[in-house]
C-alpha cells in the first residue's frame, strides 16, 4: 500500500464574485514510503493546492486524499510542513524554542525536548544560533529552523512548499545540497513542491510534472535513477533535465499565455 | 553596539536634554519679555510654586488622586478589553454580535458620558473609574481584535501541523502574536485617560489635577494652574515612555508578521 494516494481529486475555489475556479481536477498520484517526490509545475498550476490538501489545511471538493489508507481529515503531526516564506515561524521564540514547539505541545519534559531540538538544529547546521530570534537570522537560516522544527516531531512525511524559492541562488544551491544530505540521513518521505527543474532533478527520486492550470493534473512521472551526490554537469543529470524540460515546456508556455 | 560612559549617555539622551531645555527657555523668554503678565508666569515662578505645593502635600494629594483613578480604570478597562478583543478576533459570529456595541459606543466620547456617570455613580471615585474604563475598553478591544486578525495564517497552520490543539494555538500562538497590538491599544487608551480624568475632575471632584485647574480658575491662582499643567505633561510623558519602552522590548520579538 502506498503511503499517500490522491484518488481523482478535484479542488474548486470560489472567488469573492462567486465564480468557481477549478484549480485541480482528476488529480491522481501515489507516493511510496521513503520517496523524495518532487511535484513540478508552472506557476499557478495548483501545486500548492495539492500540498495543502495533503497537509489537511484544505478539503478536496471531490475525490480522496489518503495516508496509510485512511482519509486525511485535518492537520496532523504525521505530516510536517515547511512553508515557502518565514511567516510561519514564531517570532517571539528563539530558534531552539521554535524547534521545541511540537514536543512542548505534547508535554515532552523540558530537558528531553531541549536535547532533541539541539540534535536537529545540529542536523540542519544551526549549532551556535540556538538563542537567536528568527528576525536576527538570514533567510536560509530561517528555512533551516523550519526544517528542524518539522523533523524534530518525527513525522511520517515532510511536505515542503517551494522552501528555497525566496532564497538567493547561492544559498538555494547550498540548501539543496544540505537537504539532500539530511534526507540521506533521515530517509523521511518527502513531498517537495517546486517550479525549478534543476532543483527537482537535484533532489527527487521521482518527479511528477503537472499541467498548466486550471483543471491541472499530473502530466507524467519520471523516475530519477541517480544515487548519492548529484552533479549538474553529469550526462545522466542533464538527460533527466532534458526529459523533464520537454515535458514541462508546453505547460509553461500555456501558463504564460493564460497569465498574459 | 552598546555605548559606554558619559559620551554614550550624551549620545543617547543629549538631544532630549537640549529639546527639553529649549522648551523651558522659550517659555521663559515668552513670559518674561513677550507677554510679561501675571497671567503667564515664567517657569521659575511655576517651579517655585510647584516645590511649595509639593512641600505642603497639596500637589501630591491631587496627583495621587488622579493617578489612582487613572490606574484603577485603565487596568480594569484593559483586563476587560483584552479577553473581549481576543474573543472577537478569534470567533467571527461573536465579532458580528459585539461589533454593534463597540462601533456604536466608541463614537460617544467619554467626556460626553461625564454627566451620565455623575448621575449614576455620584461625584466620588466610582464615576471617575467608570469613565476611565469607558475610555480605555473600546480602544483596547479594537486593537486586540485587529491584532488577532493580523496573525499570518501560516503560523496557525504550522502549529496545527506540529500537533497543537486549538486551545494551545490560542494560548501559545494567537496570544503572543497579538501582544504588540494590545500594548499599542493600551498606550493610546492611556493618552485618552488623561483627557478624560481632567475633564471629569473639572466638572465634579473633590481633589485631582483637574480639580486643581478648576480651583485655580475660581480663585485666580494662575501659578497653581501652571503647576497642574506641567505635572500633567510630565506624568503623561513618563507613562508614555514606559509604554514605548515595553512595546519596543516586546515588538522586536512579538511581531505578528514575521
Amino acid at each position: 500500500m502506498p503511503l499517500v494516494s490522491f484518488r481523482d481529486v478535484r479542488k474548486t475555489y470560489r472567488s469573492l464574485h462567486g465564480v468557481d475556479y477549478p484549480a485541480v481536477e482528476h488529480f491522481s498520484l501515489e507516493i511510496e514510503a521513503g520517496e523524495f517526490f518532487c511535484l513540478l509545475g508552472p506557476s499557478g498550476c495548483g501545486k500548492t493546492t495539492i500540498l495543502k490538501l495533503l497537509a489537511g489545511f484544505e478539503v478536496p471538493t471531490s475525490g480522496e486524499v489518503l495516508m496509510d489508507g485512511a482519509p486525511v481529515t485535518g492537520a496532523s503531526r504525521d505530516r510536517g510542513v515547511v512553508f515557502q516564506g518565514d511567516d510561519s515561524l514564531f517570532g517571539w521564540l528563539t530558534a531552539i524554542e521554535n524547534v521545541e514547539f511540537g514536543p512542548r505541545m505534547r508535554g515532552v519534559p523540558k530537558a528531553e525536548r531541549r536535547e532533541r531540538a539541539r540534535r536537529y538544529l545540529q542536523l540542519v547546521g544551526l549549532t551556535g544560533q540556538e538563542q537567536k530570534y528568527p528576525a536576527e537570522l538570514s533567510g536560509g537560516m530561517k528555512q533551516r529552523i523550519q526544517i528542524a522544527r518539522a523533523l524534530v516531531n518525527e513525522p511520517k512525511m515532510l511536505l515542503m512548499d517551494e522552501p528555497f524559492a525566496a532564497l538567493d541562488a547561492q544559498t538555494r544551491a547550498l540548501m539543496q545540497l544540505e537537504l539532500a544530505n539530511i534526507w540521506q540521513t533521515t530517509r523521511t518521505t518527502v513531498l517537495f513542491i517546486t517550479h525549478d527543474i534543476d532543483e527537482a532533478v537535484t533532489l527527487g527520486t521521482r518527479i511528477g510534472v503537472m499541467r498548466a492550470g486550471p483543471r491541472s493534473c499530473v502530466k507524467g512521472v519520471v523516475d530519477v535513477a541517480l544515487d548519492g551526490a548529484r552533479s549538474r554537469t553529469d550526462d545522466a543529470f542533464l538527460g533527466y533535465y532534458k526529459r523533464v524540460y520537454e515535458m514541462i515546456r508546453d505547460e509553461v508556455a500555456a501558463s504564460i499565455a493564460r497569465a498574459g | 553596539m552598546r555605548s559606554h560612559g558619559l559620551r554614550g549617555l550624551w549620545g543617547a539622551y543629549g538631544g532630549y536634554a537640549i529639546g527639553f531645555a529649549s522648551l523651558f527657555v522659550i517659555w521663559h523668554l515668552a513670559s518674561v519679555y513677550l507677554v510679561s503678565s501675571v497671567l503667564f508666569p515664567p517657569p521659575t515662578v511655576v517651579a517655585r510654586k510647584g516645590i511649595a505645593l509639593l512641600r505642603n502635600g497639596v500637589l501630591l494629594e491631587h496627583l495621587g488622586a488622579s493617578i489612582q483613578r487613572i490606574l484603577a480604570g485603565f487596568f480594569a478597562g484593559s483586563l476587560l478589553g483584552i479577553p473581549i478583543g481576543l474573543a472577537m478576533g478569534s470567533f467571527r459570529p461573536l465579532r458580528r454580535l459585539l461589533e454593534p456595541y463597540t462601533e456604536f459606543l466608541r463614537f460617544i466620547p467619554s467626556v460626553a458620558m461625564i454627566t451620565v456617570a455623575v448621575i449614576w455613580f455620584g461625584i466620588g471615585e466610582a464615576s471617575k473609574i467608570f469613565l476611565i474604563i469607558y475610555t480605555t475598553i473600546f480602544i483596547v478591544i479594537l486593537n486586540t481584535a485587529a491584532g488577532v486578525s493580523a496573525i499570518a495564517p501560516n503560523k496557525i497552520r504550522a502549529a496545527e501541523a506540529l500537533g497543537a490543539t486549538r486551545a494551545q494555538i490560542f494560548l501559545h500562538v494567537a496570544l503572543p502574536a497579538t501582544v504588540p497590538y494590545i500594548l499599542t491599544g493600551m498606550r493610546l487608551a492611556m493618552g485618552n485617560s488623561f483627557t478624560t480624568i481632567v475633564a471629569a475632575e473639572l466638572i465634579a471632584a473633590n481633589e485631582g489635577l483637574g480639580k486643581m485647574l478648576w480651583d485655580g480658575r475660581m480663585f485666580m491662582l494662575v501659578d497653581d494652574i501652571f503647576v497642574s499643567l506641567v505635572t500633567l505633561g510630565l506624568l503623561g510623558f513618563a507613562v508614555d515612555r514606559m509604554f514605548r519602552w515595553s512595546i519596543y522590548t516586546f515588538a522586536g520579538k512579538y511581531s505578528p508578521a514575521t
